[in-house]
């Protein structure tokens, strides 16, 4: 027989009990209905469509390609001991043979017009834990990074949860296609100023989760410039570089601190990871590339909470260090993004429904404003329920990204088949045109 | 490629956590370290180098399990056989992990206790490592300045997993330490650990939690059921947390047999269940360091919840989800596995001990772990460490051995030093112990 003891309630930390984790927002909650209810074409083709999931489908078969010619190599090597000695790796330099591939395929990424060196790629387990680990190194708790918005919602949990750093946005907007601006940049320093909260740094993502789009040089030059004269830092998380839809479009800073001859480079820390240009989110593959040998120091020693499995490292050092399936690899890759996205921008016209001109990512950034009742965020969170519970599409609203500007949706389009796209394009054209008949 | 590293705009530009010693990284013991990695033994290459008994490792059984992924090619994707499940493999990221991964694991972790209780896979949460699982642990149950306490001696100097760094760097938390003494074999006293509560109190420090080892490193012991149940019952009275580490759990290879911390609550109705927490891993029982499998198994629901969240930061690649999913649903295999590892363990152990009788040289009486704890009290010129650091400073050099001191493990008593004896294979041992006893004899005398 059970006896209720009345238990005092432990305490646990005020990180746990904080809300700061960011899983009660919008941006989770669409994904809660698309695993209540998700699509199938045979099984439930009215089911709720996952678009806002920025996962990279579309290249898969490239991948088990290599695998099957390669298996040997991929997984233990032909050495007895493989796979003792990769079961015993453990330190945090990482496999130098993969570090050497990272490196060589964040050049051909950028066709070689910025070198990187294997000796200052850290490794983490995914962006998330990169950009975390940076903001514990180069910010104390109470300090902040200036962030443009519209930006990544998980942001929210990477940069603030556990560093207890904040985030202060750098506002942008249509009138310029959200790119930032210098008065921007000055009046976000200006409000953490002003709320007694030391500026540590820029954090940019280039290309632009949500925007879809790459930062111009001019503007990245403009960052640059502004981050030298406060004496901060600047962290370029450029994740999708490899999914830019044309890789002369994409300026990586990279570039532009090689164009300055490496003057003042030491403030300078890009992320990337494997998540979304290989499209291996599961295998957890980030890295720091940073220029300031102190930061690769303590991010190497911080990254034993959070190592690349070294079988892991292994299967893709092998599979990176293949410069000619890498080069096919970033060829396709973009090819088919870029078709997809021209896919999904002539469905959406169609529908009568603009975007942001984007050139590349995994995403548009799509002009809903027209819709909403009023210019609120209540309108947009209204319209958004719409979608999901009636056209039983999952976006994500511009304001679950900070977006200061209402009406503005993300809307997936390479985590699915181009059937299921097609499906989804449908969907709103039919949804748009209930609207015109109903308020026409 | 160099670039001109502003020093002075180094310190203001980086943060406190970035510019503090909380890595621990900077102490003198790395000398060890250097000795080998300057001069590593080998049988035939370098008969006279030094032999690396520092790196609490276990390599005596990696024969069983490469026989099993050559037998089981479809754990791995990158062979024909597991290849179509690649791409559902490489897009999962759902941080409650494969299922198939949190019941292999759930089972394993019943095995190695002779499945005396069961684990919940739902309740299976992964971390980057233990090193991983002791932080995002620490994140969740306490608060800048808050403190664990922590028996003596505790690991702090391994290459891999260091309570200092681990529950301190980023957390901010401190640990208290509980002194046990060599005069009671190092036994966690009632006594030792008020005294240690009552020390934190009077330095105005909140305690959160005890974190306890077992089987302990560096003690290679493991913790009778009187004590567990002392232990319960004491963090129960003080409303704290109790950390359990039990990555050595497989590692017994001798009576008295392993008691978890997750058997004794069975039989402790009253305690309360939201403070019990285990930290696994898969590095020592089964000896693979580099796959960073940490496990946080924690009975109270919200931190489960928000270690879950956590993991985030540190999930462990689907990739090596998927092998060790299947890997560990293999009851046969895993059976065989942790009976074989016992018996070689067992064995290994027997072999260092009765060498080193034959020259006089006791160990505390240990049946756990990758390791023991080796009394050189004798060959100490007065008591103290730094006569102790003397002493390893020569076996380091002249008996070319890398041994760790017991000073690097806040043990109380100077004159301890921890043995690794797991991290070579059978083939590359030379003749027993000559070239531990000898020299050793020399600096007896």
């Amino acid at each position: 027989m059970a006896i209720e003891i009345e238990q005092p309630r432990v305490g646990l930390s005020k990180i746990a009990v904080s809300k700061t984790h960011g899983e009660d927002s919008p941006y989770f909650a669409g994904w809660k209905a698309y695993d209540e209810n998700p699509y199938d074409e045979f099984r439930n083709p009215s089911g709720v469509i996952q678009m806002g999931l920025a996962e990279n489908q579309v290249s898969f078969d490239i991948l088990e390609e290599y695998l099957e010619q390669h298996a040997e190599e991929a997984s233990w090597g032909k050495k007895a001991s493989g796979f003792r000695e990769n079961a015993l790796f453990q330190d945090y330099h990482g496999l130098q043979s993969f570090r050497k591939a990272m490196a060589s395929f964040m050049e051909q990424i950028r066709e070689g017009r910025a070198k990187f060196n294997p000796d200052r790629v850290v490794l983490t387990a995914g962006a998330t834990a990169a950009n975390e680990l940076l903001t514990f190194i180069l910010a104390d708790p109470g300090d902040a990074l200036l962030v443009p918005t519209p930006y990544y919602p998980g942001f929210d949990r990477d940069l603030r949860w556990r560093t207890g750093v904040n985030i202060v946005p750098i506002h942008c907007d249509s009138s310029n296609n959200f790119q930032v601006t210098p008065q921007a940049l000055e009046a976000a320093y200006k409000n953490a100023e002003s709320l007694n909260i030391k500026v540590r740094g820029v954090l940019i993502t280039n290309p632009s989760n949500p925007l879809g789009a790459t930062i111009h040089r001019s503007t990245l030059e403009q960052i640059l410039d502004f981050v030298t004269i406060k004496n901060i830092h600047l962290v370029s998380d450029e994740i999708y570089s490899g999914s830019v839809f044309s890789p002369t479009e994409f300026t990586s800073v990279a570039e532009i601190l090689e164009s300055r001859s490496y003057k003042d480079c030491e403030r300078v820390h890009i992320v990337y990871s494997l998540s979304k240009d290989l499209g291996l989110p599961g295998f957890r593959v980030g890295t720091i590339y940073s220029y300031n040998d102190r930061v690769v120091t303590t991010a190497r020693r911080m990254s034993s909470f959070t190592l690349i499995s070294s079988q892991t490292q292994q299967l893709l050092g092998s599979m990176l260090s293949d410069e000619k399936f890498t080069g096919n690899y970033i060829t396709k890759n973009r090819e088919r993004l870029r078709n997809r996205y021209e896919k999904m921008v002539g469905g959406l016209r169609n529908a009568g429904v603009e975007c942001l001109e984007g050139n590349a990512g995994l995403f548009c950034w799509v002009n809903l404003s027209p819709l909403l009742e009023n210019q609120t965020r209540e309108s947009e969170l209204a319209v958004w329920e719409a979608i999901l519970h009636r056209v039983k599409l999952n976006i994500s609203p511009g304001s679950s990204c900070h977006c200061s500007e209402p009406g503005w949706f993300r809307v997936c389009f390479a985590n699915m088949s181009e059937k299921t796209l097609e499906v989804a394009l449908k969907r709103i054209q039919s949804f748009m045109e209930e609207r015109k008949i109903t308020s026409g | 490629m160099g670039f001109i590293s502003s020093n002075r705009n180094n310190e203001q530009l980086l943060s406190k956590i970035a510019t503090n010693d909380g890595h621990g990284e900077n102490s003198s013991y790395f000398e060890g370290w250097k000795a080998y990695d300057s001069d590593p033994y080998h049988s035939t290459q370098n008969p006279n180098g030094v032999i690396q008994m520092g790196l609490a490792e276990n390599e005596l059984c990696f024969d069983l399990i490469q026989e099993w992924v050559q037998n089981n090619p479809k754990a791995s994707i990158c062979t024909a056989e597991g290849a179509n499940e690649f791409k559902e493999i490489a897009i999962s990221q759902d941080y409650h992990g494969l299922p198939e991964f949190r019941q292999g694991v759930a089972k394993f972790m019943g095995k190695v206790r002779g499945d005396r209780v069961t684990f919940d896979p739902d309740r299976i949460v992964m971390s980057g490592g233990a090193t991983g699982a002791h932080e995002t642990l620490a994140f969740c149950l306490a608060d800048p300045g808050d403190a664990f306490l922590v028996p003596t001696p505790y690991i702090i100097q391994d290459q891999v997993s260091r309570f200092d760094r681990d529950l301190r760097w980023r957390t901010g938390t401190q640990i208290v330490p509980v002194v046990c003494e060599s005069s009671n074999n190092f036994k966690l006293t009632k006594e030792a650990l008020e005294a240690a509560f009552q020390k934190a109190t009077e330095a105005k420090i909140r305690v959160k939690g005890l974190l306890i080892t077992n089987p302990s490193n560096p003690l290679g012991t493991v913790l009778d059921r009187d004590t567990l149940k002392t232990l319960v019952r004491f963090t129960n009275d003080k409303n704290i947390h109790l950390v359990c580490d039990e990555i050595y759990a497989a590692t017994v290879f001798n009576q008295p047999g392993f008691i978890s911390i997750a058997e004794i609550i069975e039989e402790e109705l009253y305690c309360n269940r939201d403070l019990i927490h285990i930290v696994y891993s898969l590095s020592k029982d089964l000896g693979f360091p580099g796959f960073r499998v940490g496990i946080v198994y924690s009975y109270n629901d919200q931190v489960t919840s928000c270690a879950r969240k956590m993991s985030s930061f540190g999930l462990v690649s689907t990739q090596t989800q998927h092998l060790i999913g299947s890997l560990l649903s293999d009851d046969i295999f895993t059976e065989k596995f942790i009976a074989e590892s016992a018996d070689r363990l067992a064995k290994r152990h027997e072999i260092f001990i009765k060498g080193l009788a034959q020259v006089g040289i006791g160990s505390l009486k240990s049946n756990a772990g990758l390791f023991f704890w080796m009394d050189l009290r004798r060959l100490l010129k007065e008591p103290t460490i730094e006569a102790e650091t003397a002493l390893w400073r020569l076996i380091i050099h002249e008996v070319k051995l890398n041994v760790s001191p017991g000073s690097s493990f806040h043990c109380s008593d100077p004159g301890w030093f921890r043995v690794c004896f797991a991290n070579m294979d059978m083939t590359t041992r030379m003749s027993p112990h000559s070239p531990i006893s000898s020299p050793l004899v020399r600096a007896r005398n």
